[in-house]
């Protein structure tokens, strides 16, 4: 493609003519799509819900997640018989108040998926641009590099590597970061490929711009609408990832009040006292269903046209 | 077909090669294998005679080489954890995993594909957008809490299968399910989705004019081109089944590979993991490259372009 000088382009986009139509900015336009696209007000209404129960944990519960009440083990939630208003979701096996740790784990998981979820983003998009951009022997470089990652087992890798680093939450956040890049990478290559064909880089070509300013000026701000897509799907791929860990003991620790590792101390008592299972696990359900949510929500909302 | 059969298998032995070292140089810089074997609070002392005792105070490069030229000869190595080697360990537990995964795979796509062709047939009807609603739902279940619930409902409350074990075939049947249902969602819109293109395609139109319809349109003409990505999605998913069984594994508690990996993991039996790890690469390499073969063999395309 040979670089087309920038004033021609401008003199064969004519001005667009006057239309009547009612004045709406694409900005606007935006808003209303979102406000009109069901799954994607939900998903943002219970992200928007648990990002503030993560913030206000302190305000909100009424004890201190960590506080052992031996007296009081095991209760039951309020509406169950023997339950109290003072533990309005019961207690668990040290007696710590419930509603309170569920509250706190908002907290653990929200960091561990947002955290990985950055992580995974500046590893799968600076190799998806360099591989969409540079091409040829980088391309094929970065493809190497993936079909290798994908060949690794995830989850026992991460497990082994947590727990022999040492469990604690930056070491988690850490490992799911490192292990989850390969969404971002594959997406963000394809859409460098196509932008890269597009006037507007040549016409940075023929101004002269460096390859990295390109990439930076013209590349990535329009990676960006797919790249929060991916983001925001990510933080529900992390958060699983986590549960899953903490469920298994090579996660967060105790007494850290993470989800998967409540599922996992409630796991023995499941049968008579089933609330401290399901309860956690309801909590891993709303969390990554509002992320999928919001996530496939913004791509349709960002991306009509690519729908179905 | 030969030429590119060989170019494939020579991707897949240098990814194998790789990943070997991933794993290797991952897990050896992540712990110190002496000391674990050791235990955490061992003397120096012992710890360092270990490290000579075994070979571990080699360069890790040495090391490197010697693993893999033990492991080229059949020789997986020895677990001091279990006390038994590593190529025993694997023979015993691989059975459990092995039926576990295959029948999980039965699951998905005994599942997924009819939903996804269903959806496909009728696109925005109640059934498509149904499956689609599941679909959403079901990737944000977490796998093993879906298991507990499974055995609180059918094991417990209402008691058809087995809580735990692997000894009947009726212990693998909510476990299969689990691990089978994971992959539902992304089985699923593959196929619906990879239809609904093929279905929207000119020679479709003329098979339609020439009165095929149905069933019969589906399986003799549609599916075979829907299907391309989906054996390649399907083989992914099978390794990841295989990867993925550690959880399942620990729920209904079959003595599989997933549940003697996280022992040794918990135990600290670096030999066991990285060979564990790098067999589950393994098959998931071999897997694929199968999955290439067969997609080659169903489009010339792929082969010869």
């Amino acid at each position: 493609m040979g670089p087309v000088p920038p004033v021609m382009v401008a003199l064969a986009d004519e001005p667009p003519v006057a239309v009547e139509l009612p004045a709406l900015s694409p900005g606007k336009l935006l808003r209303r799509r979102m406000l009109h696209h069901k799954g994607f007000v939900i998903g943002l209404a219970i992200m928007a819900a648990l990002a503030i129960v993560a913030l206000f944990a302190p305000v909100i519960a009424g004890h201190d997640p960590f506080d052992q009440d031996l007296a009081h083990r095991l209760m039951p939630p309020a509406w169950v018989q023997g339950g109290s208003a003072q533990h309005l979701l019961g207690t668990d096996h040290l007696g710590r108040d419930y509603l309170s740790r569920l509250l706190y784990g908002a907290r653990i998981s929200l960091a561990i998926g947002l955290g990985a979820a950055s992580i995974g983003c500046v590893i799968g998009v600076t190799l998806g641009v360099c591989a969409g951009y540079f091409g040829g022997r980088v391309d094929q470089l970065v493809s190497y590099i993936l079909t290798c990652q994908l060949a690794l087992p995830g989850l026992l890798l991460a497990m082994a590597l947590v727990f022999f680093i040492g469990p604690s939450l930056l070491v988690v956040i850490c490992v799911i970061g490192l292990l989850h890049w390969t969404y971002y990478l594959v997406v963000t290559r394809a859409a460098t490929l196509q932008i890269r064909r597009l006037d507007f880089v040549a016409a940075a070509e023929a101004m002269g711009e460096s390859r990295l300013q390109i990439i930076v000026h013209e590349v990535l701000p329009n990676l960006l609408n797919q790249v929060i897509v991916i983001f925001t799907l990510e933080i529900g791929v992390a958060v699983l990832s986590e549960a899953a860990l903490s469920f298994l003991g090579v996660g967060v620790q105790p007494p850290i009040p993470s989800w998967g590792l409540m599922i996992a101390e409630g796991k023995d008592a499941m049968f008579f006292r089933p609330w401290l299972v399901v309860l956690p696990g309801a909590a891993i359900f709303l969390l990554v269903m509002a992320a999928n949510l919001l996530g496939d929500g913004l791509r349709d909302v960002t991306a009509p046209e690519s729908r179905n | 077909m030969l030429k590119y059969a060989l170019r494939r298998g020579v991707l897949a032995l240098l990814v194998a090669f790789t990943v070997s070292v991933a794993t290797f140089f991952l897990l050896n810089f992540a712990t110190d294998p002496a000391q674990a074997l050791a235990g955490e609070d061992a003397p120096p002392e012992v710890v360092e005679q270990i490290r000579a005792q075994f070979g571990l105070d080699r360069p890790l490069v040495v090391q490197y080489a010697s693993w893999i030229g033990a492991l080229a000869h059949g020789d997986l190595g020895q677990s001091y954890h279990w006390r038994s080697p590593v190529g025993a360990l694997i023979a015993s537990h691989a059975p459990v995993t092995i039926r576990l995964a295959l029948l999980a795979m039965a699951v998905t796509i005994g599942v997924a594909i009819p939903l996804g062709a269903i959806a496909a047939l009728r696109p925005n009807s109640i059934v498509d957008r149904l499956a689609l609603s599941v679909a959403v739902g079901a990737q944000a279940i977490p796998n093993f809490w879906l298991g507990l619930m499974l055995i609180i409902l059918l094991a417990v409350k209402f008691p058809i299968f087995p809580v735990s074990g692997d000894t009947t075939w009726m212990h693998f049947v909510l476990p299969a399910l689990v691990l089978g249902a994971s992959s539902v969602p992304a089985v699923m819109r593959l196929t619906r989705t990879g239809l609904l293109d093929v279905l929207a395609s000119d020679y479709i139109r003329t098979a339609r004019s020439k009165g095929f319809r149905g069933l019969r349109l589906l399986t003799r003409h549609a599916m075979r081109n829907a299907m391309l990505p989906v054996v390649s999605v399907l083989a992914v998913q099978l390794g990841a089944k295989l990867g993925g069984s550690v959880i399942v594994e620990s729920v209904f508690a079959l003595n599989g590979l997933g549940r003697l990996a996280l022992q040794s993991i918990l135990g600290g039996d670096i030999p066991t993991v990285q060979i564990l790890v790098f067999v589950f690469a393994l098959t998931f390499v071999i897997l694929t490259f199968l999955a290439d073969l067969l997609n080659a063999w169903i489009d010339p395309r792929i082969r010869l372009g």
